[in-house]
This record gives structure tokens, C-alpha cells and sequence, in this order.
């Protein structure tokens, strides 16, 4: 992006993001509005002395459907970690759209504030059950008073159906988590995310362990999400990312390597050589 | 005050002894017909001979003398002896050689009258001033502390020429500036402010704050001797400082022993072991069994213990180990509340075999005593024992864990288990050992337990939470962490008490380091990485 | 298995949609039966110590009353510790401290109410405070003469310890064993400190020879059934409470950071803040429990912070079943009662049993009692 440019959004006063309405409803968020939703600039994580992050820099637009991919190692797990405020970076500069810095802001406020993730190791409350599991994850008043009052109104109940069919688990809605397959609990993740209502979604390793059918269910699922939310995929699987991926981008050793269309990509002699290099 | 009379025989006296120093010894023929002449209902006579026994520069003379002057000195009727019996109820010594005797027999004491005693007290003190021991000749100056006339000065002086024990000049110095001080001439008070501003021993400050505060002192002694004391009581005050910090390592190596165990099997392993006091505990109790066993060696029982200790408490660990805690492993909460199970148990267990009472120790005779560095500062020798014994214990612990295949292991299985394991390492026989050796510590370090404090089924207990607090303060599966936390936790501790009291230090403490783990849960030195920044 | 599960997701479901107490208790078997019980002993008791003769094979001393009564205290601490180890996975080692210190506010009320019939008969301090030689009364001292307020720093007292101390641990993320640590070592240091005479609240002998309650006469039988009384109805009503905290989405978030913490928090709760709000809730049901405790047995000394007394409560707690309310309650009734027989039997062999009880239950019921019965009667159905 130009500078001129950069500048004249920076400048913009009639933006308000709506994820600072205390409760965004659900159907409201298609943004119009063109350039990046997020930032990242210049970070560097480093642990011991080992650079997971090394002045990485990447740019996500809004409405986007992104895919990282990257060898073992590469950063992008810590990349989420410091997005989504779990780990602080020594240097570099993290912004959500041009006005929110987030490395200011604890974890709670940033997955509160928009930005959703699905961890690598599905993570579901293996004894709630799957509509439990949605209601823990709807936005909604999260202190603690309210909760210990809080109902299910009928509209709450119509986006937890709504997500339920989504992720199509409505027959299982009564099921605890725990005992629903691999594939299911990854597609209650990413229904959680979807009732967190983010602007952004961060998903991790999302067909780790599928099946053929679950991983085109699962690519079925993500585009969807596309265009509505901003969506980051990490992923190892090349023919999954293909399936879904509109814009790649190759992490190595902590920083960008190639970004572009997945035949883009490929053809790049410096990724060839990291991958077949190893 | 001492009558000028007493002074004067005491003058006597002290003349006749500076020649019986050039004398020749008297044999112990001579010496025990001389005593036997002590056996007499007269005074006079008993004065001449107790004057000849000065004189006679025996090595016993000193001691007959005091139990002359206690009314220690007995006839024994059954063949008429002269003997020593320190109190009532203690043994019967020959006053000629020392020797105790077996035969029974009532006991006929020989009398003195206060004017003998009066004349005696100096003697002996010049007597033991003469005496081959360092230790005698100390405590002989400083019975001269305040009993010196200005005129004996000059007498000490001679003395102090002889002397070379630093100690004791250091004592005849202050009983000499201590008559000095009373002389009344400013240039010799001046000159006995000046040597006792360099004692360090209370008489000397006593004597300087009262000439501070006497008025009829010249105003420069007056001046000179606020000085001095300002002077040493902040060395005095320095010397308490080094003492606390003494005493705060002192406390620290114990918590050092009773944390380090801990730091393999909780810092390593991830175990709770709750039951850790109880390996303390039973360390401690094998040493009262050693000795129980060798009563007569109990110097040397330390030594059998040890290994023994180490033994005893590391079966126990492996029994618990296979026994509970492998069920539990992954399971940290409940392996606290089993484990926790397992101390009621052994407390219970050697409350039944022994007894609920406390067992007592004794401390062998090289551990006792202290090193006097100086009149304020002491080190005592079983202290500074269980420090070096700590810093051993550690140093060992360190080898083993980075010099030894059993240490590469534990580390292996404590980084990587199922990587461990395939490349070819035992989990289940590691952890095994490897909590056998926490525990073993544990024993080692009962012990030195044994030696300082009680020996009773509830001495693990006072010890387990400071125990975790050190490990957890020092940062967990870091053994120089643990060092650092159990040292300086010691200290801390040990320079609270004197303002706060001792219980209300341990509050303190312990309110400091829960502040501390919640500011910093991940100890002084925690473990860096990716591992550390999950969850 | 799965008619289980479906029954059991109602449960925790439907509350959502009733109010009241049947929306509380719906689907909950165990509580209903609980609850029942807890009423039939509220009744039985009573009638049975106030309408048969002393002699006769059916009444229920007095001693029997205030041992009960003693028991229900426990229960409604264990439920208390259920609280927050069954449902948030806080393993704490010092609630004894919370009993021991509602139980202090009482005892102080209760010292109060002495007044001039204390050994040195000073109408306002206590003997302790006349034998320290002590001018005036201390300032937290104020106020415990009145009831109202005693009660209202019965929890007070605890809830702003438990909220401190939670607030500190929690904000800072200290979890698992090192909270349990950090609990113990809070107890320990409390109990060293009530031991001294200076804290002014009566050292090493703590508060007794209490004479009476709002006026009523505390040897007195019918003060002793009332206190009986008043216990059932502190057990049961805390039962509820329990109940509706664990059924609301509250509780669903709380069970969410017990099972999977991180995920709780990156959903956009402030985990640390139900933590202590749940942990405060408990810490003053605890006060409670050690409120009703004191004038039953008539003293409160500093050995209630023992360590050791807390960890007791955690495997009341692990034997009747945790997660339950129910079972932690039914687990503190009966470890006690089983430690009142064996001490008459054979006074060395309950801690042996005690010790033997931690490690078998840790290791072979998990679940504790209730899980038990629920395996057998899981079993049952499947094979029928």
C-alpha cells in the first residue's frame, strides 16, 4: 500500500468498527470498506535466543480467506500466539484494522474484541454438550454477574440453530462434546468461532487428522466463511490448501518467504528449496 | 572492694609465684605430702601450706587450689587421701593425679575461712595464668576483670610478654586497663580508653560507657571514652550483622536439605510428594537407630548413619513410588492428596514403633563447641557442619544429575518421555530411581536434622511446606534456583527475627513468597521457552 | 450409555428454560435425595430428642444432637471445598482457614456475650485480654457484641480473605498444585500468627467458655436442637445455592476452566474473575459452616488452620464423590462419623485409616462414592 494511501485511511473519520458495539448482530458483518483488517509488522518473537519470529511482516485484507503455510519451525503458531495476545513480541507492531493496537490489549479483550481462534489440538468441552458448547462461545455480556443470570433468549437460541446447522451437528446438539468424532469436534471449533461473531478468524491446522470427506466438508465450510469474516488458515495438507486457497503465503524461519496464488507459490524456486531442501 | 590487707597477701602471693615459675616443678611425692599437710584443724598452717602449693608450680596446683577455695577439697577417711569431688552427687578425683577413685568411702571436707579464701582467689588466678592450656589462662584473665589494683599493671605487663595466644592478651590487656581506668591519672585512663576502645568484650564497653557517664572523670577521658564506644559498638554491631547472616545460612542449608530432594522429585519429575517431610523424618530416626546400636561410637555413628539414612529413605521412596504415585502420574492433584495419605501413614507408623515422644540425638563430640572468632562473634561447630554438609549434598546432587548416565536419563525422560523411551531409556525404572534419589536426599538430609533440632514424628511436617515454598521460590527443576532460595530465604528470615520475633518473621516470609510466586509465578529463575509461554 | 448422557444434558439444559426450585433441582436424582434426607434428620432428630424419654431405645441424646450437628458443619464445609475443587478444579488446601475464620467471628461474639461472668469479670474484655493485661479493647473488636454484625463479618471475614487471596492467585495465573501450595502455606501462616497472643484474639487457647447465644443458654437443650436446626438449614439452603451456581451458564463457564482453562479464556471470559468469584462464594459458605461449628462444640483455637485439617476436608471431599455438592457432603458426614468410631475403638488406628483412606481413594474411586454407585447402576441398566 502507498504511503498517500496508508495516510488517507488513517485519516478517515467516518469509520466506526462495529465490533465496538457492545453485541454486533450476527448478519451485520459484511464491512465494504477495501485495505487490510490486519497488521503485522516488523515482530520478533525469540525464545532463548531462537528466533521463532524475525521481523515478520504480513498484511491481511479484509473478507479474506488467507492460507499460511510453512515447514515445522516456520512461526506460525507463535504468529497466532501474538495476534491473539498470548505472547508478547520484543519488537514490531501488531494493529486490528488502522485504529486498534493489540498489542495493547490483554487476551480477553482481543477475543472479545473480533478476533477468533481455533487452536491446533481441538479444544471442546468434552462434558458440555455441543449446544453448551456454542452458548459458552456466543458473544454475549461475558462478566460475571450477568452470566450467573443469564437466560437464552429466542434470538440467542436462532443463532445457536443457525450454527448448528452450519457446522451441521443440529442432530448432535445434545451430545456431549466429548464424545463427538475428530472431524466434528473441528467443526464445533470453528462454529464456536463463528458465534464469538470475530471479524477475524485465526484456524489452525483445521483437517489435522481428517478424513477425505470431512477435509472437503471442512473446505466447504471455510470458503463459506469467506467474504463475511476475514479467515487465516494455517495449514500442513498442500492439497487442502489448494482446495480452499485464493492467497498463500510461505513462512520460513520466522519470516515471509513468498506470498501469492498457490501455483504462484509453487513454482518459487526459494520455496522449492526450503521444502525439498529438508 | 578488696580489703587492703587481702591486697597485700595477695601481693605476697604473687611475688612467690613469679619465682615458682623459674622454680623447678616439685615431683609427686613431694606434692602429695604437701597436701596431705592440708589435713590440719588450723588455719595458720593451712594458709602456709596452701602458699607452698602455689609455690610449688605443680601442674595439679591450680586445681587443688579452687577446690580449696569451692570447699572442694575432701579427706577421704577409709586411708586418708586427699580428693576432689566437684558436687555431690559426681565422681571422686585423687587431688594429686587427677585420677578418679573407685573406692566408697565418706568424705571429710577441709575447711577455709574467708580470709584463706580472699588470699587464694588472686593465687589461683596467677597460678592458672601460668597453665600450659590456653583455655585456663583465658578464663584466669578474665577473672581478673575489675579485681586488679593500678599497681598490678605492671605484673600483667610481664605476663603479656610471655603471652602469645592473642585471646588471652586480649584479655590481659582489658583486666589491665580495667584497673587503669580506676586509677584516676588522665594519661593512664586515656591510655586504657584507647586499649579497650579495641576490645570487643562487653567488660571493656561497660567499663568505657561507665567512664563516659563518670562524672569525676576528666572530661577528656569522658570524651575519649564516648568515642571509643561509639566506635566499637558499631564493630560490635557489624560482628552481629555477620552472625545473623551465620545463623541465616545456617537456617538456609537446612531448608537447603530439606528442599533439594524435593527439587528432583517435584522439580524434575512433576511428582508432589507430601510424604517428602517423612523421608526427612526417617532419616533422622535411622540415625537414632544407628546410635542406639553403636553406643559407643557415637562420633564415628554420623558416618554409618548416612549411607544408612540415604538407604532407608530411598527403599521407602521406591516402595511409594511403585507403590502409588506411577498410578498416578499425569494426575499432580491427586498424587498430592495420596502421597499426603502415605506422611499420615509413616508419622502413625513410627509413632507406634517408637514412641510419640521425641527421640533425643546426640551430637558427637567434633560437632560440638564453636569457633570463637571473636568475644562477639562465635561460629558453633554444628552449624557450620550442616552448611559445608549442605553444599556437599548439593554438589553431589549436581554431579549426578550432569555427570552421571542415571542423571543424563532422568533428564532425558523429564524433557522428552515417549523420545526417551525410544531411544531406549527405562521410563518406569528411571522414575523409580530417580525418585529413590529425591527421597535418599531427603534421608541425608534428616540427619543433619537429627543434630539440630528434635528427633519426633512430626518432623517432617514443620518441613514440608517451607520445602515446596524454596522450590517453588527458586524456580521449579532449577537446582541453583533452589540454592539460591533456600539460602536466601534463611537470611531473610534470620534478620526479621530480631525486630519482628520469630513467629511473626515466618508469617512474613512465608506472606512474601506467596506475594512473590503470584507476581512471579514461575519461581527466580524460571525456564525459558516456548514450553514456558503455553498454557 | 447414551440415554445417560441425553438425561444428564437435560439436566444441565433445561434450567436454562424453568425458574424456581424445581428448575434448580431438575433432574438431579442425588440432590432430590439428598435434600429428602437432610429433611427427614431436620424432623426425626428433634422429635426423637424432644418426644421420647431418655431411656427408651429410639431417643436421640443431646450429645447425639450437637455431634450431628458438628457433622452437618463439616458437610456444609466439604460442600463448600466441592465448590471450587469438583467444579473449577481449584484443589484448595486451606479452607480450613475460611471455617476457622467465620468460626472466629463468632466466637468473638460470643465472647462479647460473656460479659461481667468471665473469671476476672471485666464488663467489656474478654479474660484473655484482662490476663494480658490489656487497657482496652482492640478495634476489629468493635461491634461484636451486636449479632447482626458478627453475622455479617461471619462472612465478611472469610469472603474478604478468599477474595484477596483469590484475586492475587488468580490474576496472576497461578494454577494447579502451586495454588494448592500457596493455600496451605496462607493457612499455616494464619495459624502461626493467631497463635500469637498479640493478634489478640486469645493465642494458644483461642476463645471458649462461651455461656450464651442471643440471650439463650448455649449448655441448654433447646439451644443445642436449635443450632441442630439451624445447620440443616444452612446445609440445605447452600445445597440450592450450590445448585443454581453450578446450573447457571456461570457454572457451565466454571466447569469450562476446570476442563480446558486457555479455551474458557480465548472465548473472551475473564477466567480469573469467576475464579474468584466462585472461590470468594465458597470461601463464605466455609465461614458459614465454621460460624455454625463453634458454638456447638464450644471453642475455636488456632489449630483449625492447621494444614492438616484442610487436607482432611479434600478427602471428605474425593471419598463421597466430587462434582457432586451432594457426595462431598455425604463424604464429610461419614469420614467423620467413621473417625468418632474409630477413636473409640482403637484411638491410633484412625490416622493409619486416614492415610490409608487418601491413597485408596485417590487411586481406585476417583469418582468417590457417588461415582460408584452411578457405574453400578449404569451397569445395570445396560445389562437389563
Amino acid at each position: 500500500m502507498s504511503m498517500l494511501e496508508q495516510t488517507r485511511e488513517t485519516m478517515r473519520r467516518d469509520r466506526v468498527f462495529d465490533w465496538m458495539m457492545p453485541s454486533a448482530d450476527f448478519s451485520q458483518r459484511l464491512d465494504t470498506s477495501h485495505g487490510p483488517i490486519l497488521y503485522v509488522e516488523d515482530v520478533t518473537v525469540s525464545f532463548d535466543g531462537f528466533r521463532a519470529l524475525d521481523e515478520l511482516t504480513l498484511y491481511v485484507d479484509d473478507g479474506e480467506l488467507r492460507c499460511i503455510i510453512g515447514p515445522n519451525g516456520a512461526g506460525k503458531t507463535t504468529m497466532m500466539d501474538v495476534i491473539t495476545g498470548r505472547t508478547r513480541p520484543e519488537q514490531g507492531r501488531v494493529w486490528f484494522g488502522q485504529r486498534i493496537d493489540l498489542l495493547r490489549l490483554d487476551e480477553t479483550e482481543i477475543a472479545s474484541g473480533g478476533i477468533g481462534r481455533k487452536f491446533q489440538k481441538p479444544t471442546v468441552f468434552q462434558n458440555h454438550s455441543v449446544l453448551e458448547n456454542l452458548e459458552l462461545a456466543m458473544a454475549a455480556d461475558k462478566r460475571v454477574w450477568p452470566t450467573l443470570l443469564a437466560r437464552l433468549s429466542g434470538e440467542q437460541r436462532g443463532r445457536i440453530e443457525e450454527a448448528l446447522e452450519t457446522i451441521g451437528l443440529t442432530a448432535e446438539a445434545y451430545q456431549a462434546a466429548g464424545q463427538l468424532s475428530h472431524g466434528q469436534k473441528q467443526w464445533l471449533e470453528i462454529g464456536m468461532l463463528l458465534m464469538q461473531n470475530p471479524r477475524l478468524l485465526l484456524v489452525d491446522e483445521p483437517v489435522a487428522g481428517m478424513t477425505h470427506q470431512e477435509m472437503d466438508r471442512t473446505a466447504e465450510l471455510l470458503t463459506g466463511l469467506a467474504g463475511k469474516h476475514s479467515v487465516v488458515v494455517v495449514e500442513h495438507d498442500m492439497e487442502f490448501v489448494r482446495s480452499i486457497a485464493r492467497q498463500v503465503t510461505v513462512l520460513h524461519q520466522g519470516s515471509v518467504l513468498a506470498e501469492g496464488t498457490m501455483d504462484q507459490v509453487q513454482n518459487d524456486p526459494k520455496v522449492v528449496e526450503v521444502y525439498l531442501g529438508e | 572492694m578488696i580489703s587492703p590487707k587481702a591486697v597485700k597477701v595477695f601481693h605476697v602471693v604473687a611475688a612467690l609465684l613469679l619465682c615458682a615459675l623459674v622454680a623447678a616443678p616439685a615431683g609427686a611425692e613431694d606434692f602429695s605430702d604437701l597436701l596431705q599437710e592440708l589435713d590440719t584443724r588450723n588455719f595458720r598452717t593451712k594458709m602456709d601450706v596452701a602458699e607452698q602449693i602455689a609455690d610449688s608450680g605443680h601442674p595439679r596446683a591450680a586445681a587443688v587450689l579452687s577446690a580449696l577455695k569451692d570447699g572442694n577439697l575432701y579427706v577421704h577417711q577409709s586411708d586418708g587421701r586427699i580428693v576432689i569431688q566437684q558436687d555431690r552427687q559426681g565422681p571422686v578425683v585423687d587431688a594429686t593425679s587427677g585420677k578418679p577413685i573407685a573406692e566408697a568411702g565418706s568424705l571429710e571436707k577441709i575447711r577455709v575461712n574467708i580470709l584463706m579464701r580472699r588470699q587464694m582467689g588472686p593465687a589461683i588466678a596467677r597460678l592458672r595464668l601460668a597453665s600450659p592450656d590456653p583455655e585456663e589462662r583465658l578464663a584466669a584473665a578474665k577473672a581478673m576483670y575489675g579485681e586488679l589494683a593500678p599497681d598490678d599493671v605492671a605484673m600483667i605487663r610481664a605476663r603479656l610478654e610471655k603471652e602469645d595466644n592473642d585471646r588471652v592478651r586480649d584479655a590481659l590487656r582489658v583486666a589491665a586497663s580495667l584497673a587503669l581506668l580506676d586509677s584516676g591519672e588522665e594519661a593512664q585512663q586515656l591510655e586504657a580508653v584507647e586499649v579497650l576502645g579495641e576490645s570487643l568484650q562487653n567488660e571493656a564497653r561497660n567499663a568505657l560507657r561507665q567512664a563516659a557517664g563518670e562524672e569525676d572523670n576528666p572530661a577528656a577521658v569522658q570524651e575519649a571514652a564516648a568515642t571509643a564506644l561509639e566506635t566499637v559498638e558499631s564493630r560490635v554491631a557489624f560482628y552481629d550483622r555477620l552472625e545473623q547472616v551465620f545463623f541465616g545460612l545456617s537456617l538456609g542449608s537446612v531448608l537447603l536439605l530439606a528442599a533439594i530432594g524435593l527439587a528432583i522429585t517435584f522439580g524434575v519429575m512433576g511428582v508432589i510428594n507430601m510424604a517428602h517431610g517423612e523421608f526427612l523424618m526417617l532419616g533422622a530416626y535411622t540415625t537414632f537407630v544407628v546410635q542406639q546400636l553403636m553406643p559407643n561410637h557415637i562420633g564415628l555413628s554420623l558416618f554409618v548413619a548416612l549411607p544408612a539414612a540415604f538407604l532407608v529413605a530411598g527403599a521407602f521412596g521406591v516402595a511409594l513410588e511403585r507403590g502409588v504415585i506411577r498410578f498416578l502420574y499425569g494426575r499432580p492433584l491427586e498424587t498430592l492428596l495420596a502421597t499426603f495419605g502415605v506422611s499420615l501413614f509413616l508419622q502413625q507408623l513410627v509413632r507406634t514403633v517408637f514412641s510419640p515422644l521425641n527421640r533425643s540425638v546426640t551430637t558427637p563430640e567434633w560437632m560440638s563447641g564453636s569457633i570463637v572468632i571473636n568475644p562477639v562473634l562465635s561460629l558453633t561447630m554444628n552449624r557450620l557442619v550442616i552448611i559445608a554438609f549442605a553444599l556437599l549434598v548439593f554438589i553431589g546432587l549436581l554431579l549426578i544429575m550432569n555427570r552421571t548416565t542415571l542423571g543424563l536419563k532422568v533428564r532425558a525422560v523429564a524433557q522428552n518421555r515417549s523420545m526417551a523411551r525410544a531411544v531406549g531409556v527405562r521410563g518406569e525404572w528411571v522414575d523409580a530411581m530417580t525418585f529413590g534419589l529425591g527421597a535418599g536426599i531427603a534421608g541425608l538430609g534428616g540427619v543433619a536434622l537429627s543434630q539440630i533440632t528434635n528427633v519426633g514424628p512430626n518432623l517432617g511436617q514443620a518441613y514440608i511446606v517451607d520445602s515446596f515454598l524454596v522450590v517453588v521460590f527458586g524456580g521449579v527443576g532449577n537446582l541453583f534456583g533452589t540454592l539460591t532460595a533456600a539460602l536466601s530465604l534463611g537470611v531473610l528470615n534470620k534478620f526479621l527475627e530480631p525486630t519482628t520475633g520469630a513467629v511473626l518473621a515466618k508469617v512474613l516470609v512465608l506472606v512474601f513468597i506467596i506475594l512473590f510466586i503470584q507476581k512471579r509465578p514461575q519461581g527466580l529463575f524460571p525456564q525459558r521457552g516456548r514450553a514456558a509461554s503455553e498454557g | 450409555m447414551t440415554t445417560e448422557t441425553v438425561n444428564s444434558v437435560a439436566a444441565s439444559e433445561r434450567p436454562v428454560m424453568r425458574g424456581g426450585l424445581s428448575g434448580i433441582l431438575y433432574g438431579d436424582t442425588g440432590g432430590k435425595i439428598f435434600l429428602g434426607v437432610l429433611l427427614a434428620v431436620g424432623i426425626l432428630v428433634p422429635a426423637l430428642n424432644l418426644l421420647t424419654e431418655p431411656g427408651s431405645a429410639l431417643h436421640v441424646p443431646t450429645y447425639t444432637v450437637t455431634l450431628l450437628g458438628k457433622y452437618l458443619c463439616f458437610a456444609l464445609l466439604a460442600m463448600s471445598v466441592d465448590l471450587v475443587w469438583g467444579f473449577c478444579g481449584i484443589l484448595s488446601l486451606g479452607h480450613g482457614a475460611f471455617f476457622a475464620l467465620g468460626g472466629y467471628a463468632m466466637g468473638m461474639y460470643l465472647m462479647r456475650q460473656i460479659g461481667t461472668r468471665g473469671v476476672y469479670g471485666d464488663p467489656v474484655l474478654p479474660d484473655f485480654m484482662v490476663f494480658l493485661n490489656w487497657e482496652s479493647l482492640p478495634w476489629y473488636w468493635y461491634g461484636f457484641d451486636i449479632f447482626w454484625f458478627a453475622m455479617l463479618m461471619v462472612l465478611l471475614a472469610p469472603g474478604m480473605l478468599g477474595f484477596v487471596f483469590g484475586w492475587l492467585a488468580f490474576r496472576s495465573r497461578v494454577t494447579g498444585v502451586y495454588l494448592s501450595i500457596i493455600s496451605q502455606a496462607m493457612t499455616y501462616a494464619l495459624m502461626l500468627a493467631f497463635f500469637r497472643n498479640e493478634m489478640g484474639f486469645g493465642g494458644n487457647n483461642g476463645l471458649t467458655d462461651f455461656k450464651d447465644i442471643l440471650g439463650y443458654d448455649l449448655q441448654a437443650d433447646g439451644t443445642r436442637l436449635a443450632l441442630f436446626m439451624a445447620s440443616v438449614i444452612a446445609l440445605g439452603v447452600a445445597y440450592v445455592l450450590c445448585r443454581f451456581i453450578v446450573g447457571s451458564k456461570l457454572g457451565r463457564v466454571v466447569t469450562a476452566v476446570r476442563d480446558a482453562e486457555p479455551r474458557v479464556r480465548s472465548i473472551g471470559y475473564r477466567v480469573d474473575r469467576y475464579k474468584v468469584w466462585v472461590w470468594t462464594v465458597s470461601a463464605m459458605l466455609a465461614g458459614v459452616a465454621g460460624a455454625l461449628y463453634v458454638p456447638q462444640v464450644g471453642i475455636i483455637n488456632p489449630s483449625e488452620f492447621s494444614p492438616l485439617n484442610s487436607i482432611e476436608v479434600v478427602v471428605w471431599v474425593a471419598v463421597g464423590g466430587r462434582g457432586t455438592l451432594f457426595g462431598a457432603a455425604g463424604g464429610g458426614v461419614l469420614v467423620n462419623y467413621a473417625q468418632t468410631v474409630f477413636t473409640g475403638v482403637w484411638p491410633e488406628g484412625w490416622t493409619f485409616a486416614l492415610g490409608a483412606l487418601f491413597v485408596v481413594v485417590t487411586v481406585f474411586l476417583p469418582r468417590g462414592i457417588v461415582g460408584l454407585i452411578r457405574r453400578r447402576k449404569d451397569k445395570k441398566e445396560a445389562g437389563s
